[in-house]
């Protein structure tokens, strides 16, 4: 509970004594290329495989003459807006932006560089996290919207190589009965999963004491704390708004 | 001038400085020594508001620091240049950007204004012409000048060293030194080292304050040294033998 308390004061601490806009621009525009950029390559690589898997997967378990082939592309796209995109990216990018933030962090505290930062008047929590929490809010979400297409190309190059299913026969089933809510929703997830990620990872990094041994545990805690948010919030989520 | 009344601080059930008071001039090195573990950069980060004092009132000049709200000490923490134990210079960014980012941060200078005040900086550290260097490639030594650089490069009232000799030869450790002495007398203002290196004690001890566990037991100057009748203060100073024969001259 005092570790939650303490959480949620240095999320409030954020948004006192900040520094300019400007300042706070350019910051976010390096988080955003950070994220963004540096996370792209494993995001697309990671989702294009699921979409592939899962076709041929459920393929796999269609045994029954009676159910179309075109389900098999229905159940791709239902599984990779509601969940694998979202979600499982979710938990790839905790392990490698999350991580990396709360090494980061972590490595700044204890070379004193947050203590030089605050002895120059500048409030260190603001100046260092802010940014890195809207960097993710905004870079996230496109990060999802790419993994979502690419694990539907990958199913149709998957489907398309095996002979599972027809091209026609997959894209009649990526559009049938489509409900556009799932993407509004997958969307959703999407800004809360980042919002988590980038707090719960600052906030151990910001936090760590000691030496080369905690910043080890502090990146390891941050991605296990941030997994749990996930799923935790995932959950609550669905219940809420499905 | 800073002013300290009665500084306590304990953290849990260990109390690590009991009630020290005392004042730093302007103009002159003001030396906190004493051995490893007395509390001396407990002392510094209660000063700098790093870290709360449980007790006790710090004044820099006529400002009472330690219960002033944020725009007070915001603005007290402006005109505060520090030198830490490692440099903390950040590491993504060049020699350049290090010393450039506190005006970057707290001014709206323009740029070329910014980069003509960083060179005469670098150039008073005497690192003209390493604008472009890393931190990860420069020397130990070098990392202090920088970290020299940029506590002074925002015309700061205060400068703050902790230990800036640790990890330094001693050829290297006496540039640190005479360094800080010049920048304080030069541009007058109020400089506070805690070091536990008797070279420094030495050559710049103009006003020093001796800390042992937790309290201070002497305060004076590099002249008055030889004879303070204060037992722990001479077991520290005359530890070595080198020092004992000095004492015996």
């Amino acid at each position: 509970m005092e570790t939650i308390g303490k959480y949620f004061i240095f999320l409030g601490s954020l948004f006192v004594n900040r520094e300019s806009f400007k300042t706070y621009f350019k910051l976010t525009i390096d988080e955003c290329v950070s994220i963004g950029i540096g996370s792209i390559f494993l995001v697309a690589l990671v989702s294009f495989f699921i979409g592939a898997v899962t076709t041929i997967q459920t393929a796999y378990n269609l045994v029954s003459p009676l159910i179309p082939n075109y389900v098999i592309s229905l159940v791709v796209r239902d599984m990779t807006i509601l969940e694998l995109a979202p979600t499982i990216i979710a938990v790839i990018y905790a392990g490698k932006v999350g991580s990396s933030m709360a090494s980061g962090l972590g490595t700044m505290r204890i070379s004193e560089q947050i203590d030089a930062l605050q002895v120059m008047g500048i409030n260190s929590a603001s100046y260092l996290v802010l940014p890195k929490i809207l960097g993710s809010v905004l870079m996230y979400p496109m990060l999802v919207i790419i993994a979502g297409l690419l694990s539907i190309v990958g199913g149709y190059l998957a489907g398309l190589m095996t002979d599972v299913i027809t091209p026609t026969q997959y894209i009649y089933g990526i559009r049938f009965e489509f409900n556009e809510y799932t993407v509004t929703f997958a969307l959703i997830k999407s800004f809360v999963f980042a919002f988590l990620v980038a707090s719960i990872s600052s906030f151990k990094g910001y936090y760590t004491t000691g030496g080369a041994l905690e910043v080890g545990r502090a990146s390891t805690s941050a991605v296990t704390q941030s997994v749990i948010a996930i799923l935790l919030a995932d959950y609550l989520l669905a219940q809420l708004l499905l | 001038m800073i002013r300290i009344e009665n500084i306590h601080k304990s953290f849990e059930d260990k109390q690590i400085l009991r009630g020290i008071s005392g004042t730093f001039e302007k103009g002159k090195p003001n030396l906190i020594i004493g051995s490893s573990g007395t509390g001396k950069s407990v002392l510094l980060k209660c000063i700098v508001g790093l870290i709360p004092p449980d007790e006790g009132l710090v004044y820099f000049d006529d400002k009472e620091f330690t219960h002033a709200n944020r725009d007070v000490k915001t603005e007290v923490r402006r005109e505060i240049g520090m030198l830490f134990q490692g440099g903390a210079l950040f590491d993504s960014k060049t020699v350049e950007q290090n010393v450039m980012f506190p005006l970057d941060v707290l001014t709206k200078m323009p740029k070329g204004e910014k980069l003509d005040r960083v060179n005469f900086c670098l150039e008073r550290v005497g690192l003209a012409g390493q604008n472009h260097k890393m931190p990860s490639e420069i020397s130990g030594g070098m990392k202090k000048r920088v970290g020299i650089a940029r506590a002074i490069v925002n015309n700061s009232q205060y400068l703050f060293c902790d230990e800036p000799n640790s990890g330094l030869d001693p050829q290297t450790s006496i540039l640190i030194d005479d360094l800080i002495m010049e920048i304080t007398e030069e541009y007058n203002i109020t400089t506070i080292v805690v070091t536990h290196d008797m070279n420094s004690v030495l050559g710049i001890g103009e006003n020093i304050m001796f800390l042992y566990k937790g309290k201070k037991l002497w305060e004076g100057n590099k002249n008055d040294l030889m004879n303070t009748g204060v037992k722990e203060f001479d077991e520290f100073v005359f530890a070595n033998k080198v020092m004992q024969k000095l004492k015996h001259l």
